[in-house]
Parts: structure tokens; C-alpha cells; sequence
């Protein structure tokens, strides 16, 4: 039984309406090129929206010492070298002309005294460098960008699902997917897609990301061809809620600390001081979640299991003012007040640095004709990700991918979607609803994200590793005989059918790199190798397909150029 | 629920779509600090997958979840179940068409957003501009786009004005257009004319259940009110619309 299906071609589609995907449908557009945006949610409410803290750009507004050279050398430090330095180059010299451009088009940042766009500190920044609007950073990113989409009057696509991409020989064709609302399928025939769907932090129990943050882009281009890169580099964030059970895992901002939060541990010792004397509560990510899990592990917890964080010295109207969704948050949600008690915190899954892996100009991936950006592409972040970077590369490589997408499509003949494709892909997407009996979705990721959180956390063994890797390869199987009831009409269970694919997919990647990787660097933390090896440190882990089945290979990574290799040495 | 948060709670849930439906019962069992919409997920992943609702973030922050509990617009991740006594109801937002279940096809917003003219800037940037020049602004723009207050306001919900009032939702957004201190487009016509402002009989109901606290009718709608009078003073028409009643 094939249904009907709509047809709508573009020059550039784009998959993903969350800062990178916006701005790359910007870009292209304004390149003269015909574009498509397709989102799995409505316009406007992408996980984008979630982020607090800011966004990183050395606009030196605050601190004049700041430029492009030191935002460059700490992004190089706090990834541990493994990033694709071209694209930190890129990244810290675009980065301010990105957010001039989003205040150009109406984004209204708290001020400095002289009325210069505001710079807060974060981890591992040698300056004030994160540019904000008090704790919804991603939500004024993201409106801007949104109604600039609507001004150039871009098809948008909203509560489309991908389910596949199609090739034509070596290069990408096309998409198919289908409308959340009524279940309609929609192919897209495409000359080049840009993948911008985001992260994958749903493989976890105690997340910080929301719904959409499935990795279907990623699983997507895994499928069609395409290298997944340092898949086993995931961050942790130090601080996420944990108490009352119903909101683990939800983020804590950074900007708490960054506005002068101090975390304590039971005995009321402030540990971060022992750990990282210089940087104390700002060290990086990886190491402030590490030594918050230690804190616990070795008896010096707070009544729930994790630390405090306390800002109350800050003064209720301070925080009141720079950290209004933080004291929301708290007091509707665990009653707590933040302006006079101590928060309990405890990490949560928060981002994923691996991902496609893109060439650092144009963002293309391996496979031709598909560009990503974002948190579904690979290289920026290297072994950890800085707080606030994650913003700047939405906008930096959105708009690179954009422009690249544009040019390609501008210089090739449109590719042929191959029709028996598009029946398979029908006939796939329909199967759930044909089985009699099936394994539940919501259950197979359920036992996933238990066996995520439990074995492949913080902290890394090869045991454990091997154990996810078994209970991921059992539940792929059974994730083939998924069930669906009711109607095509916006059904919840149909959807989680194909997400929890997805997430198998990945998870698998995430797994086997993490076994590969025998050493300990940024978000990889093995307790059975506790030490970064330089003969690691000089490579990129891949995942690909080869008949059907996932390949682990390694990639060396090109060497420094003297000038940028001074800029990292220098105050390391 | 006992005091642990740790127990049951029946929720009354709205099963149907544009053809219409009814309330069914469900028991969920409950942990500390669980919302309604944790309840929903519970429900899709032990009862019934096909139940649909509409979310996000789970964090308040991407405006949608919203629907009505207890007859009250509101977002369902941050409705505590240890707020209510009895059996909980969860109906859609009336004031837009139906999808299905908890769904509605809120396209109406969409629509009516794109016919404001966006920011104008009067100069190149990068900008100087005052914190206290852009408090208001930046109030305005914490916007989440839930349509809670479309929802609430009796302009769209009972007198379904659709093609008269863009609602409380639009007039923040063109607020935060006229007052940015470097916008140099003049909404005010339009304002007057297809947004209709003048609609608004400044009930409040929309200003008292926005969640991110925007005071919609005094900081937005009434200030613009006054702007567009400033515009449209014009004693003649004055006096036929106090004869006629009507503009
Ligand atoms: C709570 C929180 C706070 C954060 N704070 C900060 C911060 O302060 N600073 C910072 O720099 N970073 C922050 N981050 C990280 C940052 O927000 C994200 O990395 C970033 O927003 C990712 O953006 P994106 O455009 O790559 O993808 P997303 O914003 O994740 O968007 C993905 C898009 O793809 C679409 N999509 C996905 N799958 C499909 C499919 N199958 N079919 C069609 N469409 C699909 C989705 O609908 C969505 O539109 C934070 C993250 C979290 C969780
Ligand atoms: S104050 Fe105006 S906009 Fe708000 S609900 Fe009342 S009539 Fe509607
Ligand atoms: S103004 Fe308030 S109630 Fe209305 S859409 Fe925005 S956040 Fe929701
Ligand atoms: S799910 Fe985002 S506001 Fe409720």
C-alpha cells in the first residue's frame, strides 16, 4: 500500500531550524539560492531556545585585552587539541561580526555602562567574553534569527519529520519525511542539504537537552555515507538539577558561576579550590563534573547525592536581575530560593562534540552535496566544548554552510531521487503499524538511556563499555520489530519508533569509539587509561558504514601551523 | 499523594480530534516534583502511545506545551501535580482549531506575525544603546510564544475576531518594535488598522497567566494604545463612533 506524496523541490534544504539551521537558511537565501526549511517542531521553539548562558565572541567590550588570538587558544586548550584547529581559526575571527549582525537585526543584549553589548565570565575563557541576555540567550538567538526567516519570506516546513536522505550515484538528493500533524508524507528532491538537527542527548537518563535532540540528522548521514567523527566526546554539564526526582537533569547555567556562584561540597570545603587553583569554579566542564561525581563518590555529598551551589551572596535583586529564569526555575520547581539557600546540583548530559564530520570552509561533509552545522557537525569543540562556544558556531558555520550549500547548488545539474527509493522508504516507515505485536519504542529507549547513563557516564571502563555495547546491539534488534498503533495522525508512539533507531545508531558509534579511544582526554575519561596519550592525542576516531555493519578507523590530524601553535603554547 | 511525592494521581485527559471526543481517565504513579506533563509521558509510555501532546524543552523555556488544566491556560511542565487535589483535567487551548488530543493547530499566530514590519534600523551597527533604553524592550522579548494569552483573551476565544485582532501575543511584539530605540518603521496605521488594537478592552486576562510575566496590557498594549491616539485623534470620527458605536 503506497500513499500519495507531495513534492517539494529546492535548491538548498535545510534540516533543522535551531540557531545553525536558520542562519544557514539565511545564508543561502541571500546567496540567491531557492530554499526549504524543515524542522520537527514548530518555528521558533528548536532546543536552541534552552540556551542560557551566552554566547562567546571576543568582542572585548568588556575586557579589552580579549581578541580573536586568545579565544582561539583557549577553544584549542579546552577541547585538548583534538579540534580541527582551521575551523577554531575560523570560528574566533568570525565570531564577532556574527553577533554584530544579530544585534543588526534586532537582538537587544544587556549593556555595558557606555551602551556596548555586555560580556559575562565563563569556564574556561580567559576573559569576560560571553555576550547575553541575562539567562535566555538562545531564546533572543533564536526569535532574531526567526524573524529574519520570516522578513525573506522562506518556505518553512514546520512539524516535518526526516526519516531518510537519498543519494543519486555519490552525491546527496534529496529527502523524504513525513507532516507530524496528519501523518502526510513529503519527499523533498534537493541540489544540496544542510544538516543542522542537533545534538543527541536523549541516549541519556539525566539530560539537560530536549525531545528533539534525538540525532536523527547524524544517524541520517551515517546512512547515506557520510564519516561520524569523535563520537565518544559527550559533555557532561558540572551542573544540572536533582532534586525533587521529577526534574533531574535540568540545566543549572553556567552563568550562576559565572556571575559568582561557589560550589561547596557537605563539608562546606569549597573543592574546586584544591582542584583547579586558578580557575577554581570556572575550570572547564570535563574537569568540574569530574571532580563533582568524585565529590560524591568519596562520601562528601549533599543529602540527594550531588554538591551545592550557592549565589545568595550575590544579593536577591542582582540575582533577581541577571538570572531571572534560574530563580523561576528553582522556586516553582523545587522551592527553593536561590537568593537565600544553596541550589543542589549534579551533572547532566549536555551536548555532544562529535558528530559529521565537515570540511572547516564550507562545512561539507563526505558525502557530496550534504553540508552540516552545528551541534550535529564535528571539529569545533575538539575533546570538550566551552560554554557559550556553542552559540557562535551555530551562527559562524550556519552561515559558512549556508553560502557553501548555495554555490554548490548553483553549480550542479539537479541529482535524480531514485523512485523504487522513495517506495522502500514508504513502505519502511510504514512497517510499525503492520506488526501485530512488536516491542514498545518508549521502552527500548528507556532500557537505552539505563544503559547509556550507567555505563558510558563520566567515567569510562572497558568492562562497562562492553556491557552498553552488548545491551545496545540486543536492543538494535529488537528496535527492528517496533509497533505502532492508532492512526498516522500526530501519534507520539510512531514517532518514538523511528527516534529510538536513531539513538540506536548513535549509540553504537558512541560506544565503540569509547572502547577505541585507551586514554583519558576532555569528556573521555577512562579510569582504565586515566591518562591522555599523545599518540591518541594526535587523532580523530571515524565511524562508517561497510556492509550494514559500524567500523571504527582513525584519522590523523593535520599539523598546527607555527603562528597558530605559538598562540596555544604561549600561556598554557 | 503521600509526603514524599511519592504516590498515585488520576488525570482526566482529552481524547479526540476536530470530530469530536471526550475526557478519559488515567492513573499514574507519581515521584517528587513531577509536573502534568510528566504524567502525559507516563501515560504515552504505559497506557497509551498514541496520546499527543506537544513539548519541548520540559524547562519553560520554549513555549509548547500549553494547554488547560483545571479549566486554566497554562504550560504543562510547569503544572506540579502536588498543586492539585482531586482528579486533574487537561484540555486543549479552545481558541484554536483541533488537532488532535492535547494538539491544536496554532498556524493562526504564524500567519499573523508575518504581516508586522520587522526591525528597521535607523544606523548601521554595532550599536550604542543604553541599558535603561532597552529594559522595556528586552521585558517584551522574553516572549516565549506559548499563545497562552491568544489563548485567554475573549477578543479570539469568545468572540473569534480572527481577522480583526493579531491578539495580546502580537501587540508585545509590535510594543518591542516601536520602542527599540534604533527602529525607525512606524507601526502605528497598522496598529489602528488590520493588527487592531482598539479591540482590546483591557480585561487583563491575558497579563495574569503569562508565565514569563510580561505585563502585556500595561507596559505593551496600553502605552501603544496611547501612541496610536496620538496619530488618530480626529474629533469628527470621535463623534460618529460615540453615536454609532462603531469605528
Ligand atoms: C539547557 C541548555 C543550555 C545551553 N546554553 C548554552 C549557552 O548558554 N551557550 C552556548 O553556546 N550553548 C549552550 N547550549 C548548547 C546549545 O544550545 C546547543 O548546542 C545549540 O543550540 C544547538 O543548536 P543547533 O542549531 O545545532 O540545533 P537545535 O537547536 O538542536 O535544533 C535542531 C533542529 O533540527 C530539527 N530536527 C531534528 N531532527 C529532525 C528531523 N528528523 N527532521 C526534521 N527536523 C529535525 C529540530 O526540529 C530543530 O529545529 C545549551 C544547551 C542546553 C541543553
Ligand atoms: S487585556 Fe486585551 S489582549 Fe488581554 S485578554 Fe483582555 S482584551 Fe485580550
Ligand atoms: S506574551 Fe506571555 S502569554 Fe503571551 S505568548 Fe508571550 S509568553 Fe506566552
Ligand atoms: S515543554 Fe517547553 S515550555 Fe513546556
Amino acid at each position: 500500500m503506497i500513499e500519495p506524496f507531495e513534492t517539494r523541490p529546492h535548491d538548498v534544504l535545510v534540516l533543522g531550524a535551531g540557531g545553525a539551521g536558520l542562519r544557514a537558511a539565511i545564508a543561502a537565501k541571500d546567496a540567491g539560492a531557492d530554499v526549504g526549511l524543515v524542522c520537527k517542531s514548530l518555528l521558533g521553539k528548536a532546543h536552541t531556545v534552552m540556551a542560557e548562558g551566552g554566547i562567546a565572541s571576543s568582542l572585548a567590550n568588556v575586557d579589552p585585552q580579549d581578541g580573536w588570538q586568545v579565544h582561539f587558544a583557549d577553544t584549542m586548550r579546552g577541547g585538548k587539541n583534538l579540534n580541527n584547529w582551521h575551523m577554531v581559526e575560523l570560528f574566533a575571527k568570525e565570531a564577532p561580526e556574527r553577533v554584530y549582525e544579530l544585534e543588526y537585526w534586532g537582538a537587544v543584549f544587556d549593556r555595558t555602562p557606555e551602551g556596548k553589548i555586555m560580556q559575562r565570565a565563563f569556564g574556561g575563557h580567559t576573559y569576560r567574553r560571553l555576550c547575553h541576555v541575562g539567562d535566555r540567550t538562545g531564546l533572543e538567538l533564536i526569535r532574531t534569527l526567526q524573524e529574519r526567516v520570516v522578513a525573506l519570506g522562506i518556505p518553512v516546513y514546520m512539524e516535518v519529520t526526516a526519516t531518510t536522505l537519498f543519494t543519486d550515484g555519490d552525491r546527496v538528493a534529496g529527502a523524504f519525511g513525513y507532516f507530524r500533524k496528519d501523518g502526510r508524507f513529503v519527499l523533498f528532491p534537493a541540489k544540496a542539504i544542510v544538516l543542522a538537527t542537533g545534538g543527541w542527548g536523549k541516549l541519556y537518563k539525566y539530560t539537560s537537552m530536549s525531545w528533539e535532540s534525538t540525532g536523527d540528522g547524524a544517524a541520517l548521514a551515517y546512512r547515506a555515507g557520510a564519516l561520524l567523527q569523535d563520537m565518544e566526546m559527550v559533555q557532561f554539564h558540572p551542573t544540572g538539577m536533582l532534586w525533587p526526582p521529577g526534574v533531574r537533569g535540568l540545566l543549572v547555567t553556567e552563568g550562576v558561576r559565572g556571575e559568582g556562584g561557589i560550589l561547596k561540597n557537605s563539608k562546606g570545603e569549597r573543592f574546586m579550590e584544591r582542584i583547579d587553583p586558578v580557575r577554581k569554579d570556572l575550570a572547564t566542564r570535563d574537569v568540574v563534573a569530574r571532580a563533582i561525581a568524585t565529590e560524591v563518590a568519596e562520601g562528601r555529598g549533599s543529602p540527594h547525592g550531588g554538591v551545592f551551589l550557592d549565589i545568595s551572596h550575590r544579593g536577591a535583586d542582582f540575582i533577581k536581575r541577571k538570572l531571572p529564569n534560574m530563580y523561576d526555575q528553582f522556586e516553582s520547581l523545587a522551592n527553593v530560593d536561590i537568593t537565600k539557600e544553596p541550589m543542589e546540583v549534579y551533572p547532566t548530559n549536555h551536548y555532544t562534540m562529535g558528530g559529521v564530520r565537515v570540511d572547516a570552509e564550507t562545512g561539507s561533509s563526505t558525502l557530496d552535496g550534504l553540508f552540516a552545522a552545528g551541534e550535529v557537525a564535528c571539529g569545533l569543540h575538539g575533546a570538550n566544548r566551552l560554554g557559550g562556544n556553542s552559540l557562535s558556531d551555530l551562527l559562524v558555520f550556519g552561515k559558512r554552510a549556508g553560502d557553501a550549500a548555495a554555490s554548490f547548488a548553483k553549480q550542479r545539474a539537479a541529482a535524480t531521487v531514485p523512485e523504487a527509493a522513495v517506495a522502500d522508504e514508504q513502505r519502511r516507515v510504514c512497517e510499525p503499524f503492520s506488526r501485530e505485536d512488536g516491542e514498545n519504542p518508549f521502552t527500548l529507549h528507556r532500557e537505552l538511556q539505563e544503559t547509556m547513563q550507567q555505563n558510558v557516564g563520566i567515567f569510562r571502563v572497558e568492562s562497562e563499555l562492553r556491557t552498553a555495547l552488548n545491551d545496545i546491539l540486543t536492543l538494535q534488534r529488537r528496535a527492528k520489530n517496533v509497533r505502532a498503533s492508532g492512526s498516522q495522525i500526530y501519534n507520539p508512539g510512531w514517532h518514538a519508533c523511528f527516534d529510538v533507531q536513531n539513538m540506536l545508531t548513535l549509540a553504537e558509534a558512541i560506544v565503540r569509539s569509547a572502547i577505541e579511544r585507551k586514554e583519558s582526554r576532555g569528556g573521555h575519561w577512562r579510569t582504565d587509561y586515566p591518562k591522555p596519550d599523545p599518540e591518541y592525542g594526535g587523532k580523530n576516531l571515524v565511524a562508517t558504514r561497510k556492509d550494514g555493519a559500524m567500523r571504527i578507523s582513525t584519522l590523523p590530524i593535520p599539523r598546527m601551523p607555527t603562528e597558530l601553535a605559538a598562540l596555544v603554547v604561549e600561556k598554557t | 499523594m503521600n509526603e514524599s511525592g511519592q504516590g498515585s494521581a488520576t488525570l482526566r485527559v482529552f481524547r479526540g480530534d476536530a470530530t469530536g471526543g471526550e475526557g478519559r481517565e488515567y492513573r499514574v504513579e507519581t515521584l517528587p516534583g513531577m509536573v502534568v506533563l510528566d504524567a502525559l509521558h507516563q501515560i504515552q509510555a504505559e497506557q497509551d502511545q498514541t496520546l499527543a501532546v506537544r513539548w519541548n524543552c520540559k524547562a519553560a523555556r520554549c513555549g509548547s506545551c500549553s494547554a488547560e488544566v483545571n479549566g486554566r491556560p497554562r504550560l504543562l511542565c510547569k503544572a506540579r501535580l502536588d498543586e492539585f487535589v482531586g482528579t486533574i483535567d487537561v484540555q486543549p487551548m479552545k481558541t484554536f482549531p483541533l488537532i488532535k488530543d492535547l494538539v491544536t493547530d496554532v498556524s493562526f499566530n504564524y500567519e499573523v506575525n508575518k504581516r508586522i514590519q520587522p526591525f528597521t534600523p535607523r544606523e548601521p551597527g554595532p550599536f550604542r544603546i543604553m541599558q535603561e533604553d532597552v529594559d522595556r524592550v528586552q521585558e517584551f522579548r522574553k516572549c516565549i510564544e506559548c499563545f497562552l494569552c491568544q489563548d485567554v483573551c475573549h477578543v479570539l476565544r469568545e468572540h473569534g475576531q480572527y481577522s480583526a485582532y493579531f491578539g495580546p501575543r502580537y501587540m508585545v511584539r509590535m510594543a518591542a518594535l516601536e520602542m527599540h530605540p534604533l527602529d525607525m518603521a512606524d507601526r502605528r496605521e497598522q496598529l489602528h488598522g488590520d493588527a487592531g488594537v482598539q479591540y482590546c478592552n483591557i480585561t487583563k486576562c491575558c497579563e495574569e497567566l503569562c508565565p514569563e510575566h510580561i505585563h502585556i496590557t500595561d507596559n505593551a498594549i496600553i502605552p501603544l494604545k496611547e501612541r496610536v491616539a496620538d496619530v488618530r485623534w480626529d474629533p469628527l470620527r470621535w463623534a460618529i463612533q460615540r453615536v454609532t458605536g462603531k469605528s
